[in-house]
């Protein structure tokens, strides 16, 4: 593949890689419309962020890595955090190189694979959720991920059935001229349960380039979905994630998000609370060092009744690094008796450190309950001389108040193991 | 070696104001000292200033802890060398629990390397806390955070117990207790008493000194101790107040470095 990727892609490019791949033609279509419309569409625009200065158009060229026969075959920084995975898919680089299946799962009729396999195998299934949580008409930038996402994940999870293990991927990418784009489709049906654990890293530097993903999750009614996702991205990538949940009657997520990127991030969570009773929980932590610019956005949006939202987002920031971030908590008119509580709170380690918390409540229904609580702030002298004074060093005492700030997102982790690796990576970059 | 604390022409100040004027004081291993005065004579300061306290400058004098300078040394250097204050307004911190908190206190004492054994350490918080009434729930709750005055009290002197110091100093540890939390927390400064070991006892109330019983007893007014003696001083401050001292000396207005 030599053609250079212009910024917006064409059309005919779109189709060409798509019909090269072998994918089915209603998925180049899809891809070829998506590119059409991201020639007419704006960037997204996060409050208080100037992505287009930003060099978005390092979208990287699609190349077909070599599928590995098993994880030993991994790089170590990827591998230590597979390790022990039962289900797993792993991405190199633009596609998927490790997919694992074990036969009690699927025996149950649970479909874990990546996208790409799923729209050629299960078309019908796909194609009925595929885009349709985050349209590919948003924005350039979903209209450009729609036409160019590669690898991916699909994983789905028949009615009743209940998965007690996390399901794992891994997207990773060690060439910045390539194109790193997963998108995830997570289909849970009525009355299921399923924990889904992602990491996104890459290796070693390189040119500017691009991450771009997103995350689909449809619950249906009464099912339950738990979706831990860490991305650790090198500072010369700029990580612009959509993550969108629909939640029907009584269907519930939990989100667990590690913003631990060293490059620029657009992070954008939704939960689209649409069934009665239904609710979601989303904690995101996140660390920012040196120049990084970073805009996390956590959003619930009520429709249904007595639906019920919780965000929680804390962000340390080092050096001159600078967050953005918003807490959107939107209860439509009908949503009675809908609650949505959100929290932001940023630390600031350095005085060029920046951060900025807003919480928004956009409230069109009188029987509702909402709250929100945000501060910006610094290591308080106070507790810093009283660690201090019972013989604990500065640097200790500090360790101790940050980590002390991040505990309320860390230790609400479900799973042990996520929870674990969440912590390495958070005190590998506090300490960096 | 027997433990030997002194002061001498200690002049500290906040903001610019002076509020330690010169205060001397000598205290050995075994001895009970108690500070008393009425409010705003710079009782707490003197507390906060021998801790170091960022917003106290030390302007002049000396203090020395076995003949270390404990001025030229930072916060926690002074709590390793056998420095403890129990605090007036203990800090509340957020996601640090009080196990793990007093987990690290203690191992910053020791050799790393040394460090304690989980087991040992439980062990001893446990006890410790159940010789203060304390739930043992507490060892798992964030440092402070939603104690009640009492309980953050009774929080304060389980590190005592636990980090064992030469110089205890105790600020207004009565202040906010209720007399059954009051005899408490004296039975744990006095199962602490030891001959290695001194307290400063601040307070403006002779009630702690019915339960824990001082071998001196300094009065402060002005930035400085004005007059000391044995216990019977104290007992004769709570029958009769201060004004008789101030009469004695000449002072007119006790306080230091009000507007």
């Amino acid at each position: 593949m030599s053609t250079q990727l212009e910024n917006p892609v064409e059309r005919e490019f779109a189709e060409e890689l798509s019909r090269s791949k072998g994918e089915p033609a209603w998925l180049t279509s899809l891809r070829g419309e998506a590119a059409e419309l991201a020639g007419s569409l704006e960037w997204p625009k996060p409050e208080k962020t100037r992505i287009d200065r930003w060099n978005l158009t390092a979208f990287g060229q699609y190349g077909k890595p070599q599928a590995l026969s098993a994880e030993s075959e991994l790089p170590e920084a990827a591998a230590s955090l597979v390790a022990g995975a039962g289900a797993l898919v792993v991405q190199r680089g633009s596609g998927t190189v490790l997919r694992r299946l074990p036969e009690e799962l699927s025996a149950k009729g649970i479909i874990f694979t990546d996208l790409e396999t799923a729209a050629a195998e299960h078309p019908e299934l796909v194609q009925k959720y595929l885009f349709q949580a985050v349209k590919k008409d948003e924005n350039k930038l979903t209209a450009l991920h729609a036409a160019l996402w590669n690898g991916g994940v699909f994983l789905y999870v028949p009615k009743d059935v209940e998965v007690d293990v996390p399901l794992q991927a891994l997207f990773y990418n060690d060439n910045a001229d390539v194109s790193f784009a997963p998108h995830i489709l997570i289909v849970a049906e009525r009355h299921s349960r399923v924990t889904y654990v992602d990491n996104a890293l890459t290796i070693g530097g390189g040119a500017d380039a691009v991450h771009h993903s997103v995350i689909e999750v449809f619950a249906e009614a009464g099912a339950k979905v738990d979706v831990a996702t860490i991305h650790q991205l090198g500072s010369n990538v700029i990580d612009l994630t959509t993550r969108r949940a629909v939640l029907e009657n009584d269907a519930r997520i939990q989100w667990v998000i590690g913003d631990l990127n060293d490059g620029n991030v657009v992070s954008d969570t939704l939960s689209i609370l649409k069934g009665n009773g239904s609710s979601s929980d989303a904690a995101v932590v996140s660390i920012g060092a040196g120049k990084q610019k970073m805009s996390l956005t956590t959003g619930a949006k009520h429709f249904g009744l007595n639906s019920d939202s919780n965000m929680v987002t804390r962000a340390v920031m080092k050096e001159e690094a600078s967050a953005i971030i918003n807490g959107v908590t939107k209860i439509e008119k009908g949503a009675t008796k809908a609650n949505g509580v959100q929290t932001e709170k940023v630390l600031m380690l350095s005085p060029k450190a920046r951060g900025d918390a807003n919480p928004i409540l956009l409230i069109d229904e009188d029987d509702v309950t909402a709250g929100h609580a945000a501060s910006v702030g610094q290591v308080n002298p106070e507790q810093v001389y009283y660690l201090m004074s019972r013989g604990v060093s500065k640097e200790e005492a500090q360790r101790l108040i940050i980590y002390g700030f991040l505990a309320p997102v860390v230790t609400e982790i479900p799973i042990d193991a996520v929870r674990e690796q969440l912590q390495q990576l958070l005190e590998r970059k506090l300490e960096a | 070696m027997a433990t030997q604390f002194t002061i001498e022409g200690l002049k500290a100040e906040i903001e610019g104001k002076e509020i330690l004027k010169g205060l001397s004081l000598s205290m050995k291993g075994g001895e009970i000292h108690a500070i008393m005065g009425p409010n705003g004579t710079g009782k707490s300061t003197l507390a906060s200033a021998l801790m170091g306290h960022p917003k106290y400058e030390v302007t002049g004098g000396s203090a020395e802890l076995n003949g270390e300078d404990l001025l030229e040394m930072g916060v926690d250097e002074r709590a390793r060398a056998g420095l403890f204050l129990a605090m007036q307004y203990p800090s509340e911190i957020s996601g640090v629990t009080n196990s793990d908190f007093l987990r690290s206190a203690i191992n910053a004492r020791r050799e790393e390397g040394n460090e304690i054994s989980l087991i040992k350490f439980i062990r001893q918080m446990e006890g410790k806390m159940k010789e203060l009434e304390m739930n043992p729930e507490f060892a798992h709750r964030y440092l402070n955070e939603g104690f009640s005055g009492g309980e953050k009290k009774r929080n304060e002197i389980l590190q005592m117990m636990l980090l064992d110091p030469k110089v205890v100093i105790l600020d207004e540890i009565d202040s906010g207790l209720d007399i059954d939390a009051l005899k408490i927390v004296a039975q744990g400064v006095n199962a602490m008493r030891a001959d290695d070991r001194a307290f400063l006892i601040i307070t403006h109330y002779q009630r702690l000194l019915n339960y824990i019983k001082p071998d001196f007893v300094h009065v402060m007014m002005q930035g400085r101790i004005v007059k000391s003696g044995g216990p019977e001083l104290a007992e004769r401050l709570e029958a009769e107040g201060y004004d008789w001292v101030k009469n004695e000396l000449g002072i007119v207005d006790e306080t230091v470095g009000q507007a």
